[in-house]
């Protein structure tokens, strides 16, 4: 009898230990290759470089962090699989992952069935509205982007303009945002053109646009090529009004991509690009300095907007846990929707029942393209 | 004519040339042994990506582009050397098929061999806007109009006054004939297949710096391309050219003054209407069977 108690109580002990060195398992869906590739990449290699700088730093209670990853490539079908899978077979204790509005919508289903926390690192505000139970997200929305966008029109006077978005899930949902809430700004949308998404050739659609009286400027909502496209038949059109883009360009790949065709154009963004060009008294400029060194030592690479979501996407979950004491699904989940003050990349975080986005539009900067570069709109 | 008018026109000649030169490599194949190459789409991605390989890595544009083209005919070659020539026994169906199963090879390799990612090339001669008459046009689009017409007139002359050239046409009226006269009919199919497959990295070439290019851009050319050869005749060189044009034309028509949303559906509705209604296309031949 005192033996088998004695074997029970050295199992028990044993089963403890052999339990608190589970590594917690973040799962991950990213779009690190295919058309999306210039978010899922950026995301993936930040992940990378901060769970293992946590684990360095002792890990996150005491236990070792493992991220699994898989990659979406933009393909919603394929995010819906690796989801599965991460839920199913690598069992993992939350996802951060869904580099597109696409791959993110398609997997909602099943994180809301298996009670899984989930945060997205796409753009669309259907994400978050209607608030679901397991899905966060850190990216500003497109309803958001959309706000910023006519402030800033606004301020410069304008109040007619042409909108010429694209086909994908993201281009769909700013497009609709966007003819939403122009009224509230006192922007008319005069002209609305659309193009496929693999559409080389947006001259057509342009030159509508330009010939529509009284268009003081064009709003270009969509991500990927198309944008880039976009910008150098603008240019070659001599449309003499300025040019918007959507957060979903802020990389430098846009500008690559667009040649000099980008100079001048606008768009709204995270700080975080701009590093220590943020004045002194900015909440985020130390994270950002900081984000912006560990990575482009790491990587040797140019950082972008969408490496920030990640970040802010890990760091919140893993204050979750911390906040939590537990690594339990369900107490993470509750931890995150009350994260208060959280300083991300993204801005200043503040959770709620119904907000499980966190933020608000003063974080969001408007940019301009200077010298093939980011320049703080003051 | 309107300004608005002229830029359509334009935008769809230059797409038009390159739809062109697509079909043309289509008609070429089709002529010398009635297969249709659904690996057309992938020379024409070849072109574009190996010259963004080679300008990467510090070669003149020029330099790139040869071997480029080079490279793509190879590729043309190999495809025939070891996926037509030893099937060349098969059905014309069965031949088909194995197209389209090395058009998905290429694809996939092409993933491996360089990435996933789109690139840009370089203009030709730069991207200043050239204006006129209301609308305007870049360079580079003078370029795809320009070098287009100089290859029809060289494949015009190619096919009229060489040898080679006059074989090929012979072993597409009739291949028994030709070979009673003593061509190589396996020679003409290789010289076909290399020869399509230049033409196809030259679009590409021509094409990728307004359009950019990346590994699946040959899915979308290649059965726009085949769409302008039917509408043109299968087999038909000046109606390659037309058909190219034509659909190139249509497009940015529709695009322009009907719904910009639905583009890409036009070349796919030709297809069919042509299918139905003209199955031998504009300039193709009628063909009888004897019963």
């Amino acid at each position: 009898m005192r033996s088998k108690s004695l074997l029970a109580a050295v199992f028990a002990v044993w089963f403890g230990v052999a339990l608190a060195q589970e590594p917690i398992k973040i799962g991950s869906f990213l779009a690190v290759t295919g058309p999306a590739a210039f978010l899922g990449d950026p995301e993936l290699k930040t992940l990378e470089l901060y769970v293992e700088k946590l684990n360095k730093a002792g890990g996150v209670l005491g236990r070792k962090l493992q991220l699994v990853s898989y990659d979406s490539a933009g393909d919603a079908e394929k995010a819906r699989t690796f989801a599965k899978r991460l839920i199913e077979q690598d069992k993992v204790d939350v996802i951060i992952g869904g580099s597109t509005t696409g791959e993110t919508m398609a997997v909602v289903p099943l994180v809301e069935q298996a009670g899984v926390p989930f945060i997205s690192l796409a753009g669309a505000v259907v994400i978050v509205e209607p608030v679901k139970k397991w899905v966060f997200k850190t990216p500003h929305t497109d309803r958001m982007a959309c706000e910023r966008i006519f402030l800033d029109m606004r301020g410069r006077n304008i109040h007619r303009i042409g909108l010429i978005s694209g086909s994908g899930g993201f281009d769909k949902s700013m497009r609709g945002q966007c003819l939403n809430v122009a009224s509230t700004y006192q922007v008319q949308i005069v002209a609305d053109e659309t193009y496929g998404g693999g559409d080389t050739d947006m001259t057509a659609q342009l030159t509508k646009i330009k010939n529509t009286a009284g268009v003081q400027a064009v709003l270009n909502a969509g991500f990927g090529q198309g944008p880039a496209i976009v910008t150098k038949n603008f240019r070659q059109l001599g449309i003499n009004v300025p040019l918007y883009q959507s957060h979903g360009v802020a990389s430098k790949e846009y500008i690559k991509l667009s040649g000099g065709a980008a100079e001048g154009v606008r768009l709204p963004a995270a700080a975080m690009v701009l590093g220590d060009k943020l004045p002194v008294g900015d909440k985020q400029r130390a994270v950002a300095i900081s984000y912006i060194k560990d990575y482009e030592a790491r990587y040797k690479q140019d950082i972008s907007t969408f490496g920030g979501h990640a970040w802010d996407g890990l760091m919140i979950a893993v204050d979750a846990m911390k906040r939590a004491k537990s690594t339990d699904k369900a107490k993470v989940r509750d931890a995150i929707e009350s994260t208060k003050g959280f300083v991300g990349l993204d801005g200043v975080f503040n959770m709620s029942p119904t907000d499980h986005m966190g933020l608000d539009l003063t974080y969001f900067r408007m940019l301009e393209v200077r010298n093939g570069d980011w320049a703080l709109v003051q | 004519m309107s300004a608005q008018f002229l830029q359509f026109l334009l935008a769809g000649l230059t797409v038009g040339a390159i739809y062109a030169l697509v079909a043309l490599g289509f008609s070429i194949i089709y002529n010398a042994s009635h297969v249709i190459n659904f690996a057309q789409g992938e020379f024409v991605m070849i072109g574009g990506m190996t010259t963004v390989s080679f300008t990467a890595i510090g070669w003149p544009l020029p330099l790139a582009i040869a071997v480029a083209v080079l490279a793509a005919a190879l590729v043309g070659l190999a495809l025939e050397k070891f996926a037509v020539e030893p099937a060349r026994g098969a059905s014309v169906v069965t031949l088909i098929i194995i197209t389209i199963g090395a058009s998905i090879l290429l694809r996939g390799l092409a993933t491996i061999v360089w990435d996933k990612n789109i690139h840009a090339v370089a203009a030709f001669s730069g991207e200043a806007p050239i204006r006129f008459g209301g609308a305007t046009l870049v360079p580079q689009s003078l370029w795809v109009m320009g070098i287009t017409l100089v290859i029809v007139l060289l494949l015009t002359w190619f096919f009229g006054r060489t040898l080679i050239g006059k074989a090929l046409l012979a072993t597409s009226h009739n291949r028994l004939a030709a070979q009673l006269v003593g061509i190589s009919v396996r020679k003409v199919l290789l010289a076909s297949f290399g020869l399509s497959a230049a033409l196809g990295a030259v679009a590409g070439i021509l094409v990728a710096p307004i359009t950019f290019t990346s590994w699946d851009v040959g899915v979308m050319l290649g059965l726009k391309g085949f769409a302008a050869a039917i509408l043109g005749g299968l087999g038909s060189g000046a109606g390659a050219v037309l058909g190219g044009l034509l659909l190139g034309l249509i497009e940015a028509m529709g695009a322009g003054y009907v719904s910009s949303a639905y583009k890409d559906v036009i070349a796919f509705v030709i297809i069919l209407a042509v299918l139905f209604f003209m199955p031998s296309g504009l300039l193709g031949k009628r063909s009888t069977d004897r019963v």
